[in-house]
């Protein structure tokens, strides 16, 4: 699926024989916590999805397990493309909020000074 | 019933404090869990309760509240603030002399871990093929440095000052270098290290440093000198004050959040925060981009 030789894969699919579409496992490499639990949370927040979980394989290599488990309505890529859409969006307004909060702060600080 | 509505209330909004141990740390307004309650997600209920607030912004330092954001969320941010915010950093160092006590290595390790100013997003990650570096990935410092006796001291002074000249090597007595069009592009930066009293070395007369470095970008996942913020300390909640142990239950306000974040001089805070939260959405949009090329296989 992923492109072998120079191009290492960043994310593969593993997928049980039999299984449907809804429960799918994915290879992350390159990742840890920082995206595996937020990316759970957005995921987890999503009612179609039965079961989401990650795991770290071994300390010493740097990639998690991520395994979608829904309920059959939606197959598990879009569940994921939703999580990460979802995580992608609350971030963007995250920053935004920040710097309009930042620029105000650095108004306020600059007016008695002047 | 209504007193079962407010322990549900108290589960979901508060972390208790017990006297041995945190009760409730884990998050459970997940869809399905609570009946009466819709948690799923969604963007403008996020927008409405989320809140920053500024408390600090100082020129090396900025303490901050994020109210409405799950911990999962606001522990990655403090993660990438750590570990994955690029820095420019001493990476490869070319000694062509070295008569100090100082080792080799010792010497390599020390000068790696000084702080460098250059905007890291100015330049682009060293491609691991790439034997030389250019112009928009590297920085090049030279630190050239000779011990010599002070021909002018009194003959029976034991200060080491006044007997020696040059016999502290400071991080001021690196030089930048400029590569390429580097002098047109940072002729109004300043390049070289953040502080200038950072003692590299010591040397007595007779010994010499000549050494030639070489600046890249990083992460301090991959490096552990590259790290940019010295401290930052987060996910304090906010405290409601309560003193008498057994009448009164102490908890805290699950979701608010108090980020103190000291920056190593290279970037201001609040850079480095904005930069953070770009790091966590450009790491999304790389699935996403991974998955549709997948499907289009």
């Amino acid at each position: 699926m992923a492109a072998e030789g120079e191009k290492k894969p960043v994310l593969e699919m593993v997928q049980a024989d039999g299984a449907d579409d809804g429960c799918v496992t994915f290879v992350m490499h390159e990742e840890d916590h920082t995206l595996g639990n937020s990316l759970r949370y957005m995921i987890m927040k999503n009612p179609e999805v039965d079961f989401c979980g990650y795991t770290i394989t071994h300390p010493s290599e740097t990639k998690i397990n991520f395994r979608i488990q829904t309920r059959g309505n939606i197959p598990a890529t879009e569940a994921f493309r939703q999580g990460l859409t979802d995580l992608s969006e609350a971030c963007q307004h995250v920053l935004n909020t920040f710097q309009a909060r930042v620029n105000e702060f650095k108004e306020t600080q600059g007016q008695p000074t002047e | 019933m209504a007193a079962a509505m407010k322990n549900v209330e108290e589960i979901r909004s508060r972390v208790i404090l017990g006297e041995f141990g945190v009760k409730n740390a884990h998050t459970t307004d997940f869809p399905g869990n609570y009946p009466g309650y819709d948690d799923t997600w969604n963007l403008g209920k996020f927008q409405k309760n989320f809140r920053i607030n500024v408390v600090q912004l100082k020129e090396n330092s900025m303490e901050f509240d994020m109210v409405g954001v799950d911990p999962a969320i606001a522990n990655a941010f403090r993660r990438i603030l750590l570990a994955e915010v690029p820095t420019m950093a001493i990476e490869k160092v070319f000694i062509y002399n070295n008569t100090s006590i100082v080792q080799d290595e010792v010497l390599a390790h020390r000068l790696g871990l000084i702080p460098i100013r250059a905007d890291p997003r100015l330049f682009e990650y060293r491609n691991s093929a790439a034997e030389e570096g250019s112009e928009i990935d590297t920085i090049q410092l030279q630190l050239k440095v000779k011990c010599s006796r002070n021909p002018r001291a009194s003959k029976d002074s034991s200060d080491p000052r006044e007997l020696y000249l040059h016999h502290m090597v400071y991080s001021r007595d690196l030089k930048w270098m400029p590569i390429g069009n580097q002098a047109d592009v940072f002729a109004d930066a300043f390049i070289g290290p953040v502080h200038d009293d950072i003692l590299i070395a010591q040397l007595r007369p007779g010994q010499e440093l000549d050494i030639v470095m070489h600046c890249v970008k990083g992460i301090g996942e991959k490096v552990a000198k590259v790290v940019n913020s010295r401290l930052d300390t987060c996910s304090r909640e906010v405290l409601r004050h309560d003193d008498l142990k057994n009448l009164v239950k102490l908890g805290r306000i699950r979701d608010h959040f108090i980020f103190t974040v000291e920056s190593t001089g290279i970037l201001p805070p609040d850079v480095l925060v904005a930069e953070a939260i770009q790091v966590l959405m450009s790491k999304c949009q790389r699935f996403l981009s991974e998955l549709d090329s997948s499907d289009m296989d």
